[in-house]
């Protein structure tokens, strides 16, 4: 992969090309594929999107540790954030878990009543606690920036939920280790006698949303949070 | 017979100094001639003064501490630097030790605490990932939704020696959330 971020002129295939995973992340932002020949520029200003937005989530999702430079990241647009967030939430639930669940139930059924019930056990509580976080964000976190924006006062609760915003990063860590948690518990203490390509979609469905789910913490954490406290530490009218 | 372990000392206090020379005095270690201060070229002078564990008073280390600490495990990889703590030292920085010895520690438990940092260390160089019977304790307190504290208080350690057999049995098992421990002992046939 290239060491530099994007920029509006690079070539949208090039882009997919040094970054694959980038392909489940274009649905999310309604980008379809055939660009032919077309920049990140000419692709967003064909399908609406606001580019320097849609840079920030592809050089996030493809550069270890990137963050965008504050005077950049203050002269994004980042309204669409919260949208992406969402629309990601509704892909890790109606395609990825039910991906994983799928693979893990045909391994559990293969791999014994005591492990099988282990592991369906893990993976329910996992999804449980998966769907309570996003709800929490739903309706704690992102409606936040929308009253912020219309500039309504701030209630007591909004700034309480900031403070509670700061716990959000032990829940994302715990739900990324849970994840790699079961890839060990799969690879090291399953019977190798599971059919092996279940085992292998799984492994690749767990580490897929893995990653998937670390920059969407990353999103989160280091630009909406601080998006949203500057926000509302700004002097209201 | 074994040869003694080599340690230094690095702490302003001459009382707690002493204090620590004392509880070691009759133990298998080997005292270097302590430091009050951490000198800008610890990590060369490691070579000569050859220790296998550094006590060492964290306020000490000049900025960016995390990045010293990394030269000095580099200078020396079979060291085990040992965090000596008296106050409060922010959990990022104090992860970057191989463990945590609190003052407040009981007395005749400090060699013992550590000769296990020396052996746990060596463990992990030979790639031994069984856990020990104190991890396995603890693994078990875990597993059952105990906090670092309330282990603490069942087994009678300090709340730093929870937290590195923690960070042992993550690193033997690969394994991190409550809930995956929970997992691993039940696969091990040590809870239903």
């Amino acid at each position: 992969m290239q060491h530099q971020p994007f920029t509006t002129h690079t070539k949208m295939a090039d882009i997919v090309t040094a970054n694959h995973s980038l392909l489940l992340v274009m649905p999310r932002l309604g980008i379809r594929l055939g660009f032919g020949e077309q920049s990140v520029k000419e692709v967003c200003d064909r399908y609406n999107l606001d580019v320097d937005f849609v840079l920030l989530i592809f050089n996030v999702y493809s550069f270890e540790g990137y963050l965008p430079a504050p005077d950049t990241l203050a002269s994004t647009n980042l309204k669409p954030l919260v949208p992406y967030l969402q629309s990601s939430h509704h892909y890790y639930l109606s395609e990825r878990l039910p991906h994983i669940k799928r693979h893990l139930l045909n391994v559990a059924a293969r791999a014994g009543d005591r492990y099988g019930a282990i592991l369906r056990q893990f993976f329910a509580d996992y999804e449980h606690e998966v769907r309570d976080h996003f709800t929490f964000e739903e309706q704690h976190i992102f409606p936040l920036l929308n009253n912020t924006s219309a500039n309504q006062p701030i209630s007591q609760s909004s700034s309480r939920v900031i403070k509670k915003s700061s716990h959000l990063s032990h829940n994302h860590s715990d739900l990324v280790d849970r994840l790699s948690d079961l890839t060990s518990i799969v690879l090291k203490y399953i019977p190798a006698d599971s059919l092996t390509e279940e085992l292998n979609e799984l492994v690749f469905g767990i580490m897929q949303l893995s990653s998937d789910l670390e920059k969407h913490a990353l999103l989160e954490e280091k630009i909406l949070i601080p998006y949203i406290g500057q926000i509302l530490n700004q002097p209201l009218p | 017979m074994k040869p003694k372990t080599n340690l230094l000392i690095i702490e302003p206090s001459d009382i707690i100094r002493a204090g620590i020379e004392a509880l070691l005095r009759d133990d298998q270690f080997a005292l270097l001639a302590p430091l009050r201060d951490y000198p800008s070229d610890l990590p060369q002078r490691l070579a000569r003064l050859q220790p296998d564990i550094i006590l060492l008073n964290p306020t000490l280390i000049p900025s960016p501490a995390r990045m010293q600490l990394a030269a000095l495990t580099q200078a020396r990889p079979s060291m085990a630097v040992v965090a000596l703590v008296y106050q409060y030292i922010e959990p990022q920085l104090l992860e970057a030790f191989r463990t945590v010895l609190d003052i407040r520690e009981q007395g005749s438990h400090v060699p013992q605490r550590l000769r296990e940092c020396c052996q746990s260390h060596n463990e992990t160089a030979d790639e031994n990932y069984e856990l020990s019977d104190r991890e396995t304790e603890v693994l078990l307190l875990v597993a059952q939704g105990c906090s670092s504290k309330e282990i603490a208080d069942r087994l009678h350690i300090s709340i730093h020696t929870v937290n590195t057999h923690r960070k042992n049995i993550t690193h033997k098992t690969g394994i991190k959330s409550v809930a995956g421990l929970a997992v691993y002992a039940m696969l091990h046939n040590l809870i239903n």
